[in-house]
Formats: C-alpha cells, sequence, structure tokens
C-alpha cells in the first residue's frame, strides 16, 4: 500500500467532491438532491480511505508513517510533508467518521444554499485532515487558520437567529490567537531555518525563546481547547450552529487545540511546559468545576452540552501536562471519545429541534413515551458523557487521572469532583427532557427516530461501546506514541538539569 | 461454566431489552428468567466445585485497558467469597424474576424491567467475581446504573425521578473516593490487580506518602478512601440518604437491590480487600465505629416511620452497620454469614411487605392498614418468619449470624469493641421493636382502610408466593446450615485464601468464649423489644400518641430522619445550584464577555456590520480574504529569511 500517497488521497477526495457538487447547474432541488448525494458519497469514500490509513498504520512504532513529501516553496525550504504518527492517526478518522454522520444530520433540516452548506463541509473536511497530517508549519498553519473560514460560514449563514454575533465572537477569538502563533511560526523559521515538524521537535530551543513561543501557541490553542476564561465563545457558537456545525465544532475542532499541545507545546518546548504547568492546571481544573456548576444552571440544552464540552476538555489539558503515559494516552483517548460522546449529544438535540424547533428544556418533557429508541440512544451518550465503565468515557477519564494522581493529588481531586458535577447535570438534563409525564400538547404527536436518524446514531453508538469495552484496539496504536512523547519530555528535562517530573513510587516515603 | 454464570444474565437482558418489542411480554419474560434460573444452578454447582477442591479459578476474558503499565483486564475469580456471592445472588436474583411475574403483571413495560433486573445481576456478578480494582469498579458503578434505572422505572412519578438521580449522585460520592483510591494504590503499587496489591502489602505497611498537601500513612489513607466508596454503596451514616428515598421503585427490586444484594457491595468488597484493611488498625476502627453508629442510628429512625417499605429500608441500613462493625473488629467471615442470612430474610420481608401492597390496593403507608392477617394467611405466616429471623431468634438464620457479630465486637476487648457492642445490643432491641410494630400495625387490630380496599384484600398468586416460600426456607435454615462451614472451626479450609486475618487479631475466634450473659443478651434484649412493641401496638395503642406528644422534639427528629435531608440541601444542593448560576451570568456574562468580547465588539461595531454584509455567502470573498493571509505570510517570510 505504500506505494501510493493515500494521506494526500483522504485529505484532497472531499474537495475534488466539493468541485463535483461546485460544477452542479440546474433547477434547485435538483440540485440539492445531487449535492446531498455527492457529498454523502464523497464523504463515505473518505471514510473508507480513512480506515485504510488506520489498516495500514504499524502500532509498534513512534515515528511518522505513510510519510509523503514534495517540495512547495524551495526558496525557503518549505515543503508539503505529510504524515502520521500514534497521536493523529486517530483523529484524522475522527474527522472522516463524523462527515457523513454531518451530511445525513443535514439531509432534510437544510434547505437553502444545498449545494454551498454541501462544499463548505467537505471543504472542511479536508482542511481537518490536513491539519491533523501536515508535518510541516506553514502548511499546518494555513490548514487550522483556513478551518475558520467555512465553520464561519456554517454558522454565519445556515445559523440560528444571533448567528451574527455568535459568528464573529466565534472568529474574532480564533482569529487573536492565530496572529500570535503566526508570529511564532516566522520566529520558528527564523531561529531554526525550518518548518519541518519532525526536524523541529529534535531542534533545542534556548529557555527564553521556548516562553515566549509556548506562549504565543498557547494564545491560539487554549482558544481552540477552550480553556478558561476563553470559553464563552463556544457556547454561543454551539446555540447558534446548525445541528451539523455543532457536531464538527465538538467533535473536531475543539480537538485542534489539545493537538497542538501534543504536537508542539511539549515536544518543541518542553522547558516552556514544564514552567507553565501550573498555569494549565489551575486554568483545567477551573474549567472542570467552574463550567460544570455553569452548566448546572443551563435551560438551553445546546448551552449545557457545551458548557460540558469545556469541562471535558478539562480533563483534556490536565491529561496533556501530567506528562506520563496514561495522563497523555488518556488525553488523546477523551479527545477521541468526546468527539463521538459530544457530536452525538449534538445530534440527539438536533433530533428534537428539527422536530419542535426549540432547544429550551423547558419546552420538553416526558419523551420517553413517544420516543423510546429516541431515549435509549440518549442514555447511551449520556451515560458516556458521565463517564460510566463500559463506555468511551470512562477510559478517557480514568487513564487521565490515574496520571495526574502521580503527579498532583490535589489536581486528581478537583478534577475527580467534576466526575460527580457531570453526572448531576447529565442526569438531570435527561430527566427533564426524557421522563416525567407528558404533559405538553406539542409533543403529543412527536415522532421517533427515522431510518435515517437510526443509520446516525447507530454507528455512534457501536463507537461507544467499542471504545470502551475494547479500548485496546484503539490504545495499542497511540500508546508508544504517547510514552514516547513522555520519555523525550523526560529526557529534554534531564538535559537542562531540571528534574524529571514526578513518578510513581517517588511519592511514598518510608 | 464460569463465563456462563456471568454472561448468561447479560445475554437475557440484551434478549429483552433489544428484542422485546417484538418478542412480547411473554417471552422477554422467560427469556430473561430462564436464563437466571440456569445461571443460578450452575452457580450452586459452581460454589461446591471451588469449595471442594482447592485452588481459585481465574478466567481471563479479554484485555480491556493497557496504558503504559497500567493493565487492565476483563476477568473473572472464583474463589469461595465470590462464589458463596455469585450463588447468593443468582439465587435471589431469579426468585425475584419469578415474583415479578405477579408483582409486574398489569405493568406495561414488562420487558424493560426484566432486561433491567438482569442487567443488575450482571453487573452485580461482574463486581462480585472481579481480579482487580478496576472491574470492581465496572460492576460498582454498573449496579448503580442499573439502581438508578430501576428506582426511576415508573418515569412519570416526579418523585421517583428524584429518588434515582439522588441514588446515582449520593454514590457518586462514595465513588469518587472509591476512585481516589485506585489511583492511589496503582500510585504505590504499581498494579491494579488484587493478587499483585496483595502481596506487596505487608512490604508497604508503614510507608507515608503525601496527599492532598498532607504527609499521611500509605495504607490507612487508601483504606479509607475505599471505605468512603463502601459507604456510598451500602448506605452508611452519612452517605445513607439516598437508600430509603429508593423505595420508589417497584418493590421486587427494593428487595433484589436495596436489600439483598447491592447494597451488600460494599460490605463484600472490605471482605474482599481484607488483605489491605488487616493492615490498617485505624481504618478498621473508623469502620467498626460507623458501622456500629449506623446500625444504632438507622434503627432508631425505624422505630417511627409509617411507610412499611421505609420501615424495612432503614432496618436494611442497620442491618449493614452490623456487617461493617463485625469487619472492623475482623470478623469477616461472621460479617459475611450475616450478608447471606441478611440477603435471605430481608428480600422476604420486602418481597412480603410488596404483597401485602399489592394486597392493599398499592397503600405503603400502614397507618391505614391492619386486620389483614386472617386475609392473607400465606403472607402473614411468611412475613412473620422474616421477622423472627430479622429479630435473630433461635433457630433462625439471624439469631446465628447477629449473635456471633455481636460477641465477636465484645470479645474484640478494645473500647471500640465495646462501643461496637452497646450499640449493637441496643439496636438489637430496636430491630426487634420496629419489626414487630410492623407486624402489629399491618395485620393486625381494627381495620384502617377504607370498605372498598378491604373487601379487594385477596392473597398473592403462586407466582408471589412460591419464591417467597424458597426464600424463608432460606431464612430458616441459612443459619443452621451454614453456620459451621462460614465460622466454624474449619473455617479457615473453608474460605481459603478469599479471606485474610492478621495473626493478632482474634476477635471471632474469641467469640466462642465470652460470658454467657453475653451470649443471652441480644435475645433478652429482641424479646423486650417484642413485648413493648406488643404493649404498644395490642394492648395499649393509645400509648404511642401519648410518648409521641410527650417527647415531640425526639418524635420529629427522628420521624425526619435527623434532618440529614435538610442538611443537606442547605449545605451542598442549593449552593451548588446558586453557585453556578451566579457563575454563568456573573463569571462568564458580565466579567468575561463584557470586558473581553462584547466590549470589543462594542468598539469595533462598524466594522462588524460592514463585515456581516460577507452574510451573502459570495465564495470569491473568502477565498479572497484567505490569498491576502497567504500573500501576507509569503512577504513575511521574505522580509525575515532573505532570498537564499
Amino acid at each position: 500500500m505504500s506505494g501510493w500517497p493515500i494521506l494526500s488521497l483522504t485529505i484532497f477526495v472531499p474537495l475534488v467532491g466539493a468541485g463535483f457538487i461546485f460544477l452542479i447547474r440546474g433547477e434547485d432541488a435538483v440540485v440539492a438532491r445531487n449535492a446531498r448525494n455527492v457529498a454523502l458519497w464523497t464523504s463515505l469514500i473518505t471514510l473508507l480511505l480513512a480506515l485504510m490509513v488506520w489498516a495500514s498504520f504499524d502500532p509498534t512504532t513512534a515515528a511518522f508513517q505513510l510519510e509523503e513529501r514534495a517540495s512547495w516553496i524551495p526558496a525557503f525550504n518549505i515543503n508539503y510533508h505529510l504524515g502520521v504518527d500514534g497521536i493523529s492517526v486517530f483523529f484524522v478518522l475522527l474527522s472522516a467518521f463524523l462527515t457523513p454522520l454531518c451530511v445525513l444530520a443535514s439531509w432534510t433540516t437544510i434547505t437553502v444554499r444545498v449545494k454551498e452548506y454541501m462544499i463548505a463541509f467537505l471543504v472542511l473536511e479536508t482542511l481537518m485532515i490536513g491539519m491533523f497530517t501536515a508535518l510541516d508549519l506553514v502548511l499546518f498553519y494555513l490548514f487550522f487558520e483556513g478551518v475558520l473560514i467555512p465553520m464561519f460560514l456554517i454558522i454565519g449563514i445556515w445559523g440560528g437567529p444571533r448567528r451574527v454575533y455568535s459568528a464573529f465572537k466565534f472568529f474574532l477569538y480564533t482569529l487573536t490567537g492565530s496572529v500570535l502563533m503566526l508570529i511564532a511560526i516566522l520566529a520558528i523559521y527564523h531561529t531554526a531555518g525550518t518548518t519541518d515538524i519532525p526536524v523541529l521537535m529534535k531542534t533545542v530551543f534556548s529557555r527564553e525563546m521556548q516562553l515566549w513561543l509556548w506562549l504565543a501557541f498557547f494564545s491560539s490553542f487554549a482558544v481552540k481547547v477552550p480553556m478558561w476564561p476563553l470559553h464563552t465563545w463556544l457556547p454561543d457558537a454551539h446555540v447558534e450552529a446548525p445541528t451539523a456545525g455543532s457536531v464538527i465544532l465538538a467533535g473536531v475542532l475543539l480537538k485542534m487545540g489539545g493537538y497542538g499541545f501534543l504536537r508542539f507545546s511539549l515536544p518543541m518546548m518542553p522547558l516552556a511546559s514544564d514552567f507553565f504547568t501550573p498555569l494549565i492546571f489551575t486554568l483545567s481544573l477551573i474549567a472542570v468545576i467552574y463550567t460544570s456548576l455553569v452548566a448546572l444552571a443551563q435551560e438551553d440544552m445546546k448551552k449545557l452540552i457545551a458548557y460540558s464540552s469545556v469541562a471535558h476538555m478539562g480533563f483534556v489539558t490536565i491529561g496533556i501536562f501530567t506528562f506520563n503515559v496514561q495522563g497523555i494516552e488518556g488525553a488523546i483517548f477523551q479527545m477521541l471519545s468526546h468527539g463521538v460522546v459530544s457530536a452525538a449529544l449534538f445530534l440527539c438535540v438536533g433530533v428534537v429541534y428539527d422536530r419542535m424547533h426549540s432547544r429550551m428544556i423547558g419546552s420538553y418533557g416526558g419523551l420517553v413515551h413517544r420516543m423510546p429508541a429516541y431515549a435509549a440512544v440518549f442514555m447511551v451518550f449520556t451515560l458516556a458523557s458521565i463517564g460510566l465503565p463500559g463506555t468511551s468515557g470512562f477510559i478517557g477519564e480514568i487513564l487521565v487521572l490515574v496520571g495526574i494522581f502521580q503527579v498532583s493529588t490535589w489536581v486528581a481531586a478537583g478534577a475527580a469532583l467534576g466526575v460527580i458535577l457531570s453526572a448531576a447535570y447529565m442526569l438531570w438534563l435527561y430527566r427533564r427532557v426524557i421522563f416525567g409525564a407528558l404533559t405538553k400538547d406539542d409533543l403529543k404527536s412527536i415522532l421517533d427516530l427515522d431510518r435515517r436518524e437510526i443509520a446516525i446514531f447507530a454507528p455512534l453508538v457501536i463507537a461507544v461501546l467499542w471504545m470502551g469495552i475494547y479500548p485496546s484496539s484503539f490504545l495499542d496504536a497511540i500508546t508508544v506514541s504517547a510514552q514516547n512523547l513522555a520519555d523525550n519530555y523526560a529526557a529534554a528535562l534531564k538535559a537542562a538539569g531540571l528534574a524529571p517530573p514526578q513518578v510513581l513510587v517517588t511519592g511514598v516515603s518510608p | 461454566m464460569y463465563s456462563a454464570i456471568v454472561f448468561l444474565p447479560l445475554l437475557g437482558a440484551l434478549t429483552a431489552g433489544l428484542l422485546g418489542p417484538w418478542i412480547g411480554d411473554r417471552a422477554a419474560r422467560w427469556a430473561t428468567t430462564g436464563a437466571l434460573l440456569l445461571a443460578a444452578v450452575l452457580a450452586v454447582i459452581a460454589c461446591v466445585q471451588v469449595v471442594l477442591s482447592g485452588p481459585p479459578r481465574d478466567i481471563e476474558v479479554m484485555r480491556w485497558i493497557v496504558s503504559g503499565n497500567f493493565e487492565v483486564s476483563w476477568a473473572l475469580r472464583f474463589d469461595t467469597l465470590s462464589a458463596v456471592m455469585a450463588a447468593m445472588v443468582t439465587v435471589v436474583s431469579s426468585m425475584i424474576h419469578i415474583y415479578s411475574f405477579g408483582y409486574m403483571a398489569h405493568d406495561k413495560s414488562i420487558p424493560r424491567f426484566f432486561a433491567y433486573l438482569s442487567l443488575f445481576t450482571f453487573f452485580m456478578l461482574m463486581l462480585v467475581t472481579s481480579n482487580n480494582f478496576v472491574q470492581m469498579f465496572f460492576g460498582w458503578e454498573g449496579v448503580g446504573l442499573s439502581s438508578y434505572l430501576l428506582i426511576g422505572f415508573w418515569y412519570d412519578r416526579p418523585a421517583a425521578n428524584a429518588a434515582a438521580i439522588k441514588a446515582f449522585l449520593v454514590n457518586r460520592v462514595g465513588d469518587f473516593g472509591f476512585a481516589l483510591a485506585i489511583f492511589g494504590i496503582f500510585m504505590a503499587f504499581n498494579a491494579v490487580g488484587f493478587d499483585t496489591v496483595f502481596q506487596a502489602v505487608p512490604a508497604m505497611a508503614d510507608k507515608r506518602f503525601v496527599f492532598l498537601g498532607m504527609d499521611l500513612p500509605l495504607i490507612t489513607t487508601i483504606c479509607l478512601l475505599l471505605f468512603i466508596g463502601a459507604m456510598g454503596k451500602s448506605a452508611q451514616l452519612g452517605l445513607h440518604t439516598w437508600l430509603p428515598d429508593a423505595m420508589e421503585g417497584p418493590t421486587p427490586v427494593s428487595a433484589l437491590i436495596h436489600a439483598a444484594t447491592m447494597v451488600t457491595a460494599g460490605v463484600f468488597m472490605v471482605v474482599r480487600l481484607s488483605p489491605i484493611f488487616e493492615y490498617s488498625e485505624f481504618a478498621l476502627a473508623v469502620v467498626a465505629i460507623v458501622g456500629a453508629s449506623t446500625a444504632l442510628f438507622a434503627a432508631s429512625i425505624a422505630l417511627v416511620q409509617n411507610d412499611i417499605k421505609r420501615v424495612i429500608a432503614y432496618s436494611t441500613i442497620s442491618q449493614l452497620g452490623y456487617m461493617f462493625f463485625a469487619i472492623g473488629v475482623s470478623a469477616y467471615s461472621a460479617a459475611m454469614f450475616h450478608l447471606i442470612t441478611h440477603a435471605f430474610f430481608k428480600a422476604l420481608l420486602f418481597l412480603g411487605a410488596g404483597a401485602v401492597i399489592h394486597a392493599m390496593a398499592d397503600e405503603q403507608d400502614m397507618r391505614k392498614m391492619g386486620g389483614i392477617a386472617r386475609k392473607i394467611p400465606v403472607t402473614y405466616a411468611l412475613m412473620w418468619i422474616g421477622s423472627l429471623a430479622l429479630a435473630g431468634l433461635p433457630p433462625l438464620a439471624g439469631f446465628y449470624s447477629k449473635d456471633l457479630i455481636i460477641e465477636s465486637a465484645f470479645a474484640a476487648g478494645s473500647g471500640v469493641g465495646y462501643y461496637a457492642f452497646t450499640m449493637g445490643v441496643i439496636a438489637a432491641a430496636f430491630t426487634a421493636f420496629y419489626s414487630w410494630r410492623l407486624l402489629m400495625m399491618t395485620f393486625h387490630g381494627a381495620p384502617r382502610a377504607g370498605q372498598e380496599v378491604m373487601s379487594q384484600v385477596h392473597e398473592s398468586p403462586k407466582t408471589m408466593t412460591l419464591p417467597m416460600m424458597v426464600l424463608a426456607v432460606g431464612a430458616i435454615v441459612s443459619g443452621v446450615a451454614l453456620a459451621g462451614l462460614f465460622t466454624g472451626g474449619d473455617q479457615g479450609q473453608f474460605w481459603g485464601t478469599s479471606i485474610f486475618v492478621a495473626q493478632s487479631h482474634t476477635a471471632q475466634a474469641d467469640s466462642h468464649n465470652v460470658a454467657l450473659w453475653v451470649k443471652v443478651l441480644p435475645i433478652v434484649v429482641a424479646l423486650g423489644g417484642i413485648m413493648v412493641a406488643w404493649v404498644f401496638y395490642i394492648r395499649n395503642p393509645g400509648l404511642p400518641g401519648v410518648l409521641a406528644a410527650r417527647f415531640a422534639w425526639l418524635y420529629s427528629f427522628l420521624l425526619n430522619k435527623w434532618y440529614f435531608d435538610e442538611l443537606y440541601d442547605r449545605i451542598f444542593v442549593n449552593p451548588a445550584k446558586r453557585l453556578g448560576r451566579s457563575l454563568w451570568l456573573g463569571g462568564d456574562g458580565s466579567l468575561i464577555d463584557g470586558v473581553g468580547p462584547d466590549g470589543i465588539a462594542a468598539a469595533t461595531m462598524a466594522l462588524a456590520r460592514r463585515a456581516a454584509r460577507l452574510q451573502s455567502g459570495y465564495i470569491y470573498h473568502y477565498a479572497f480574504a484567505m490569498l491576502v493571509g497567504v500573500a501576507v505570510l509569503v512577504t513575511l517570510f521574505m522580509f525575515e529569511g532573505g532570498a537564499p
């Protein structure tokens, strides 16, 4: 399989599909139908390609695989360089997995500018996959920033009533961070003379420089994650975005921040990462507890899930900065799990929103009477979000907590407190929407999931249970890269004469 | 075979749960019950096998989580401890499945009910057969989930929903401790398998570690964190508030989950982890004090409750307290003995209460019962058996196990032991009193229900009485039959390696040599309790009212359950809600957004308004913007790097 550029194919097949859709002409209804079909098939082919990437991935090495390299701007030594390792491979898969579901979820609900909508999603898919596979800083930056544009359009054009405010808030926040990152990239190039990521990972920057670079990258990644207090764009963006927009936003876009920390901050700026760890822990812990409490007070389903996303991503940042295998692996797994679960939860909200056109919790109640299948599906994802063992959410959480406990029992205890709160707000949400007597007249004729919706949820349910019951399918591929990252980090600290991260038994004194 | 015991209930649950709408109520009932009966038969055979022949059997199903040194597998362990538990769980559970045929006959979602029951059984079996901490946690949370689903089974009722969430959340508080303990164990031992950890414990006995900024003894801290988990699941003092509310669930559920099996998981856990607890005197003392205090506290509340199921619920909490203080004096096998006998007679009492409720047209308030002994004689007789066993009167089951616990506490000879002994004896008197108060208020005296209800009172169908009879046999004979095996001279051989007791902990062995008055006292006070109940509710029915009026503060203190719920609402629940609201509106709304994006947005309103025209959706606008970005980038590079 090494003969052909599978990563490039995975990246650009959606773009080709978008090109086809662009060329569709004719009556509105026909155009819309063709656009949907082309988008669905394109995204399914991409999914197949992403699965092949996974199949040809060798889990025994931490090196980059399926590499592709072509000269791009030779004058500046900038290359078109792609590759995946255990950290990125499943994000490619996640992006490719969620896009067809998004297309399906928008099948009937998007009725205006269907053609442009589908183009936006396919372009978005190209950019997301490109971002996760890029091994050149400039290429990465282009994809990273490029993602903003289709997302901005999706919220701004197909969003709810306050879409303009939300879209701009989203744009302003993320762009501000990016400007600083761009400067940092220039500085890196200036110092190292290359933008090739594998080379840069081995480059040692001075401590002073690391600190500045770290802060610049942080300003961009922290917004994406989002970390408290840079999170307020998220609830607004989710509330106004169409369902599929929320799915991608929560499912993939939030992971760009965590991925960035893993790809750049830890390997390239280890000393700075060490220095700023207390900051990360503080902000993450506030995120976990603060946003969980805020989620308790929400009356809007989408807002509640958006806030829960901030809390769950707080676990991710905690895990990354434990610098040990369990923490890093847990963080990656938590991102994947959250990608599936939060996407599914937004789809669940979408189901009732499509029927009743309300996101307010108070508009519902007793849905189980009319929608038993929906109630069951919603329950599965609620439990996964709570982190019940046997679901994907548990694996990520417990690994992160195992990791952090070795570093700081305070942070571990605080984060574990968040686990209690997450149960509170999710069960409270579920109870108010699904349980209770069915008293509202307009709900009395609401219909259960149709076949299209079952086709959307079935793969998600399978993914959640698979990841929860047999996570080794995924962990095996992640673990070597996570170990390598942790080892390199420890070595870098040692080389600089700093104490290696606290591990295991050292906490136990005789 | 061993795998079948655990996975048959899951198979039944999936069949009923997923195919229920297609295969119908009958098939769903039989699929689950059939699978469970088979599992019960196999479990009993397995139990005999394990006891008869030597080493524990470990069956690895598949890998679960592997991350660096953190390795966990799905595995089943059958040693005496888990085999006994598995047999008890499957037998009681299958009886309750059968009982539910009759009790839930008119319910509209029968497949769902049976699916949940079987699912619960599966999780419970995963819990007891685990050979590592993480799978135990899986079962632990799984039974919590099933409990949540079953308490809230009648989802139309707001009270049931509230109780379900409360149960889940209070348990989560306990799980918080359990989870932290697991992390601590992994940090200290670099493993989460029972065998590895148990072997390493002696070497770690004197180590200390820093936890939350405090320098603490390692083993004691871990044990106390584990015990917080056990307290949540077994509803011990402080974390008990969910159990009485859990009575909102259907009665078979109360019998299975909230009396016989799930709530004993905490006791089981500590027994299973005896090789760790034995190395911390302090933790054992805490277990004993909490257990003994709970035994008395819950019994005191049961004295005045009027809801028939709540009386039994508080009785359960009290009995779990007995088991814990037995553990606290290292009488693990006595705790297990009481756990098993209690499973029989408490399940019997709950099912009996269910039969009464069934007969009385869903009435649960004992003040509206009375005078139905003759109308439902079978239920009446069975309730007597259950109550006699609970009160610990010979020769029924409770006598053997409860007496042994009380004697062991006395024989421990320590201050903690005497405290537990005192609490245990007083609670025994209370137990007898509330049991006969229940019997008399429910069955004797003048009927207090309406004419219509009284004319409808009927004996339950065979599907309900038959399982009760089976349990009644257990309540009568399990004491005599198991006393020798569980706690006799050869108990070391019986339990094998599954229970560890330190050499110096001899309370249980010494319990055979305590003075005669210690042995007789529990029976005397129990008879006394029965006498008082008789005087209060048969001889002189006006007396309770007079006393309640005379000691009004005490009465309302007990009636309101020591005001725990009110206290928790005031210090945890309401502040959390208020805090969440103020953080959202004040923190996110005013502070972060006000200063940040909205402030900036206001300043750049004009720009935003112009940019909003982009809404027209012209792609080339964005393409143009992107190109400008690339151009800027390339230009900057030229300045920085210079052409080569």
